[in-house]
């Protein structure tokens, strides 16, 4: 066990504490790089900020870095945390903000943002017990929701026996494992568990830190996925793209449909598939949407953008960023296990890019630029 | 500190009066009195910030809010209870594990090692007070907290935890993190402090006392009960005190292995929080002006009262002994 830790230190590359330690580097390097390439010749190249959300950080930072090339446009992106973000767009510091969890229609109003989907993410949950492979447990969302209220707390409780018939559970205590650092990924899992649990919903709620009944927390996805790899019977949650490259053992969850999907990249898509996104201000929830296959614990991360920007050309160099992602940067996304939104969604953005964002009453973006 | 800002400044104007009237002299004296004076300044800023800060908090749960055990961010419900409990019982948890191994250390150096090994164990000591928090937080996750998880609890939870009376402070799932593994780690980090100002203070001992002691059949062991400690008492105490304080305020290697649970634990191996714990891990994503963000300023209030009763014992305790 010994031998096998050390290397799980240096190979998480997209837990986010050690993202966001990559990404202030990159901050640092572009602070100290950027205005010295300004005064040698790259003068025409335009400078966008942006603050916020630290789940979307690294594939901001790769899109940054494949844009910068093909548009001229130069993203300085700092991943302080979407309250941050929020933040920080209210009070015009960064040309735009992000932030995981949607703003409310009052609030967009009140400081007049308007808001896009980038990209989405998926949470799975993670378990350890003696002989369970990855995809072997079946659980189901109102399992989980007992786990975390407290009120399952042995894994050969007869709910547990009865969905997984081909697995030997010990008589061993369940160890629930939270972010305690307050997280946009607690608030999409509360979320789901608070949208299939009417008990967890009034007992705990949704928030991005909550009252835990039950369990022990640990900081960022890297802390709980420690504490669940030390703890044997422990379960967790972590976003897929983490679980994968730590190679978790990840659960099969059952969905709307009633199937025990597998979290892949052709569930999560599903449920993009399948999500309603013509809600106001693209605030689509993704969680438990219906769908044979679609994986129940999706979320979007969003953009905030000021509708009435002080600097036009910002503000459209920063739609031209966006508008080549969703053009060109679907792979780099699913690449870092990122789930691309639909072009659909992806058109609907552009047009209300031309209806919302506006300058001396004309719109800023225009299609043909 | 205070204390001893304020004897600083006291003191100048004494052993600057001879040389009164030189122009340089007297902007030594006001950079010196000014550098005394914006300490103090320094910390009543913070202190009526934090508290002005926090102010929403207090006016909102009243006198409750020290006591309270919720903490509820999603009913907007704040208590300072828990981690008040959780930093003082880790604290004093830290303590009683560090006094004697300091007070080992320092007998040790003082009184038994030959002279050649003083120095370098001595440097050794000092040197662990120069590890980052960090450092001791990551050793304590991913060394310390698998060995209690394996190991240990397991091993106290099926023999001490089935004790009829004290049983109840052992029990619970062997999760490695929790209130005991915080305070060992805190133990571990305190433990050079400690020695170091007791190793200081044995050292003052005039040699005279010890050797009339030993001149009148005294062993080594009385020798330290009777003569040293009680003439190094106040003193030891109040390095006892320093440790505390830094016990209190400890923040990185607390929140890896504490467990970061909003709830009283009975057991010490359940999971817990600290104020400074707490506060790092919440703040991140608080919202300005929000009643949470005022909540964890007032729990930095709290933590400011409570170091700051401490630093003063200990400041008191240790007075005669700066003097001198």
């Amino acid at each position: 066990m010994k031998g096998s830790e050390p290397p799980f230190l240096l190979n998480q590359h997209v837990g986010e504490r050690r993202v966001n330690r990559r990404s202030l580097l990159v901050a640092a390097t572009a602070a100290t790089t950027v205005p010295l390439f300004g005064r040698t010749g790259f003068a025409q190249q335009a400078q966008i900020t942006g603050a916020g959300a630290t789940f979307p950080n690294p594939v901001y930072q790769k899109w940054a870095e494949a844009a910068r090339p093909a548009i001229n446009v130069s993203l300085n992106y700092q991943s302080v945390g979407s309250g941050a973000g929020q933040a920080q767009i209210r009070n015009r510091t960064v040309d735009f903000g992000a932030s995981d969890a949607p703003m409310s229609a009052e609030q967009l109003q009140q400081n007049e943002l308007m808001q896009f989907p980038t990209v989405m993410g998926s949470l799975v949950a993670i378990v350890n017990l003696p002989n369970v492979a990855d995809n072997q447990m079946k659980l189901t969302g109102e399992v989980l929701a007992d786990i975390y209220l407290g009120k399952i707390t042995k894994w050969n409780d007869p709910r547990l026996v009865e969905l997984n018939r081909d697995l030997n559970l010990p008589n061993l205590a369940i160890a629930p494992v939270y972010r305690a650092d307050g997280s946009g990924t607690t608030y999409v899992w509360v979320s789901y568990l608070s949208k299939v649990s009417p008990e967890f919903k009034q007992k705990v709620g949704v928030g991005t830190s909550v009252r835990w009944p039950a369990g022990t927390g640990a900081r960022g996805n890297e802390g709980v996925a420690g504490t669940v790899r030390n703890t044997r019977g422990a379960i967790g949650y972590v976003e897929n793209a983490y679980a994968l490259q730590n190679n978790l053992v990840s659960t099969r969850i059952r969905n709307k449909a009633g199937n025990f999907v597998r979290p892949t990249p052709e569930s999560f898509s599903s449920a993009a598939e399948n999500a309603d996104w013509s809600v106001p201000h693209f605030a689509a929830d993704l969680i438990d949407t219906q769908g044979a296959d679609s994986w129940p614990i999706v979320s979007p991360t969003f953009i905030l953008l000021p509708m009435n920007p002080q600097d036009p050309e910002r503000s459209r160099n920063v739609m031209r960023f966006f508008d080549w992602a969703f053009q060109n940067g679907d792979d780099i996304a699913r690449q870092l296990e990122y789930i691309p939104i639909p072009d659909k969604v992806a058109d609907a953005v552009r047009q209300a890019w031309t209806q919302q964002i506006k300058s001396g009453g004309q719109p800023v973006w225009t299609a043909s630029r | 500190m205070s204390q001893a800002t304020a004897t600083a400044v006291e003191a100048l104007p004494a052993s600057t009066r001879r040389a009164a009237g030189s122009a340089g002299d007297r902007v030594f004296e006001a950079l010196c009195r000014g550098a005394g004076v914006f300490v103090l300044l320094l910390l009543g800023a913070i202190i009526v910030e934090l508290f002005i800060g926090g102010w929403q908090a207090f006016r909102t749960f009243g006198f409750g809010f020290v006591t309270s055990l919720e903490w509820d961010p999603v009913q907007e419900v704040f208590g300072a209870g828990v981690p008040v409990y959780g930093t003082i019982l880790t604290a004093v948890l830290a303590i009683i594990l560090a006094v004697p191994v300091a007070f080992g250390v320092a007998f040790f150096l003082t009184e038994l090692a030959p002279e050649w090994m003083r120095r370098p164990v001595g440097t050794a000591v000092e040197l662990l007070a120069a590890v980052p928090s960090i450092i001791y937080g990551m050793w304590g996750f991913f060394v310390v907290v698998p060995v209690m998880a394996r190991h240990i609890q397991p091993a106290i939870i099926d023999t001490v935890g089935e004790l009829p009376v004290i049983g109840w402070l052992f029990e619970g799932p062997p999760f490695g993190t929790g209130l005991f593994t915080a305070a060992l780690i805190l133990a571990i980090m305190i433990l050079p402090f400690i020695a170091a100002t007791m190793r200081d203070v044995f050292e003052q001992v005039p040699p005279v006392f010890k050797e009339s002691a030993y001149g009148l059949g005294a062993t080594r062991w009385e020798v330290m009960r009777g003569v040293v400690l009680p003439y190094t008492r106040t003193s030891v105490v109040g390095g006892i005190m320093l440790g505390l304080g830094r016990a209190l305020g400890e923040t990185m290697a607390v929140t890896f292995v504490i467990g970061n649970a909003n709830r009283i634990a009975t057991s010490l191996f359940g999971p817990g929080n600290t104020i400074a714990s707490l506060v790092a891990l919440e703040f991140g994503e608080s919202q300005l002006g929000s009643l949470k963000l005022s909540a964890l300023l007032a729990l930095g209030f709290i933590l400011f009262v409570i170091s700051f009763i401490v630093l003063a014992i200990s400041r008191w305790l240790l007075r005669p002994r700066l003097k001198g």
